[in-house]
């Protein structure tokens, strides 16, 4: 009845199994095989830096009549960027999706049949979210940067990656970037829900941050200051302003807020039935 | 070889599994068999470390399923047919499962040619048929070459064609040695490819036996004779020990063979127009065994024939 079980080919037995290496190469193919990754990516760029130049343009043919308090404080790194604040919420949704979509689709069950160890499995999503956001960042942080510069330069007020806190603030960025789509992955681990954690998303980094402003006294100026998109974009600014957290003190508070749902995220995966 | 030991799964009031335990032996197809909402996906779910059990646990290989260093070498699993993106191609799905294991890449196609989807691998799967769906979770169960392969359910959704594949597919794995458990709803499905049956209802074990053992034990046969003396050929066969009933122009008899029925005739030169043995059907006999265990009836249990049911009932304890 029973018979012994024929012995697997060589390649096979030579598998090394679910290293972090191999799945992280398994969820950076599950990425870059759907569509919606790339009309995501590509809404990302389309908006930051179209919206980015339009503002640009309209900076410009305003100068005249700005007034010379805004003018001395304007900064032709951070107004280089004035797109992102919107075009983020594609990386965000992205970041959502890389993690909803499985739960949606019912996907998620092949994952942890293939890899039991789930949190590997999150893990490795974090890092190719990171790394993907991180080089759509640098693409928008240096086209925004660059084209924003030929704008400002008709009036004298452009400047150059060679003068102080610029570097800093167009690589910033691109890590703002990167980090708006791991807000976004880290509210989907915690709700696996495609359209909740958009909302959520959409609410947290936008939609709050502007509403924070209308906060008033001491208290009001901290949660604004310290809320999401508020803090994680003074590492934009060259010129850090009086509301503002000092850019890299306004990143980590950004970080460790995603961070914080991460681990929530986490911590849920090893409870939850799939 | 996988092993549950009291396993159980409670969702708030329902217990869905309740402390079940049995062996699943490799080098034959075990088929897992209650009717739906039994506790066979959970169950299964549980086996693969997807569900948390309340109380017990399952080994595969001797342990946890999560413990496993390469998953897909040790366990194939088709779960559910739907449960992939169909925004994704054939091949860049068992792509990424495969390199989450370190499987070399050429086995993708090796799997798509087994499972005969080898000219579609490069379709998005959201345009697969239920059959194609199927085929791809099997491709997918297939990537490591595994010692254990699980199916739920996996001729639903199947045209003719298509569940005379997975029948044979599925015995052939286990004639390879593989270990072969496979869930159904459907008793006739079992009796085909299963040479060993776990019963389950409400989420305990109702029979842990040989498909053989269990249709024998739990089937009821039954001789009916059709004879233009009934009144006779009853008293014949009742000095001879043997009781007789008389149901709408024949005499049923469940304690005697149609050897001796044909004898007592034959004794008394009697005539007998029709006469032969007719067992329960295997549908009978799974919806008997079960019956109890039905999660959502439609009303009470269509009504058979009297003497038919202590005698199944008692076989089931």
């Amino acid at each position: 009845m029973s018979t012994a079980l024929t012995p697997a080919r060589g390649d096979l037995q030579a598998a090394r199994g679910t290293t972090f290496g191999n799945v992280l190469r398994s969820e950076w193919t599950k990425v870059r095989s759907l569509r919606s990754t790339w009309w995501t990516v590509l809404a990302a760029l389309v908006v930051c830096i179209g919206l980015s130049v339009l503002i640009d343009w309209a900076i410009v043919a305003n100068w005249d009549q700005s007034s010379p308090q805004d003018r001395a404080a304007f900064d032709p790194v951070a107004n280089a960027f004035n797109g992102v604040g919107l075009g983020q919420l594609a990386i965000a949704v992205l970041g959502v999706l890389v993690v909803s979509s499985e739960y949606s689709t019912g996907g998620v069950r092949a994952t942890f049949i293939a890899v039991p160890r789930r949190l590997m499995v999150l893990g490795a999503k974090s890092v190719v979210m990171a790394l993907l956001g991180f080089a759509v960042g640098l693409v928008i942080a240096f086209v925004c940067f660059l084209v924003g510069q030929v704008f400002f330069a008709t009036q004298d007020v452009d400047t150059s990656l060679g003068s102080p806190g610029v570097l800093r603030a167009v690589i910033g960025a691109a890590l703002y970037i990167a980090g708006c789509g791991m807000f976004g992955l880290a509210v989907g681990s915690v709700l696996r829900h495609t359209p909740g954690s958009i909302t959520a998303v959409v609410a947290l980094l936008f939609v709050l941050p502007l509403l924070s402003l209308a906060i008033p006294g001491s208290i009001g100026d901290a949660v604004t200051k310290y809320f999401t998109a508020n803090a994680g974009q003074a590492v934009t600014y060259v010129m850090t302003p009086d509301n503002s957290l000092s850019p890299w003190a306004g990143y980590a508070a950004f970080t460790v807020e995603w961070l914080i749902l991460l681990v929530l995220g986490l911590l849920l995966l090893r409870r939850r039935d799939t | 070889m996988i092993e549950a030991h009291g396993l159980t799964k409670r969702y708030g009031d329902t217990l869905a599994v309740d402390d079940l335990s049995f062996t699943v032996r490799p080098g034959i197809v075990t088929g897992f068999l209650g009717p739906n909402g039994a506790g066979k996906s959970t169950t299964m779910r549980m086996i693969l470390g997807l569900d948390r059990p309340t109380a017990g646990r399952a080994l595969v290989a001797g342990k946890p399923y999560a413990q496993a260093k390469v998953p897909l070498r040790e366990v194939g699993a088709l779960l559910d047919a739907k449960d992939v993106h169909g925004g994704r191609t054939a091949q860049a799905h068992l792509l990424a499962l495969a390199q989450s294991n370190g499987l070399p890449a050429s086995r993708v196609q090796e799997v798509l040619e087994t499972t005969g989807l080898g000219s579609v691998g490069g379709k998005r799967i959201g345009g697969f048929s239920l059959g194609m769906s199927q085929r791809l979770g099997i491709a997918g169960a297939l990537l490591g070459d595994p010692a254990v392969l699980m199916f739920d359910e996996p001729v639903n959704g199947l045209d003719p064609e298509g569940i005379l594949w997975i029948r044979h597919l599925m015995r052939s794995l286990a004639a390879e040695g593989r270990t072969v458990f496979v869930s159904s709803h459907l008793m006739s499905e079992m009796a085909l490819t299963a040479e060993h049956l776990v019963v389950i209802g409400r989420g305990r074990l109702l029979a842990d036996t040989s498909t053989r053992q269990f249709i024998d034990g739990n089937s009821v046969s039954m001789v009916r004779v059709r004879t233009p003396q009934p009144a006779e050929l009853a008293a014949v066969l009742r000095e001879r020990g043997h009781a007789a009933t008389e149901v709408g122009g024949f005499l049923e008899l469940a304690d005697a063979t149609t050897e001796q029925v044909g004898d007592a005739a034959a004794a008394r030169g009697l005539t007998i127009h029709e006469l032969y043995q007719q067992r329960s059907s295997l549908e009978d006999v799974f919806m008997e065994l079960t019956r109890d265990s039905v999660e959502y009836s439609t009303g009470p249990a269509p009504t058979r024939a009297p003497q038919e049911i202590p005698a199944a009932r008692q076989a089931a304890r």
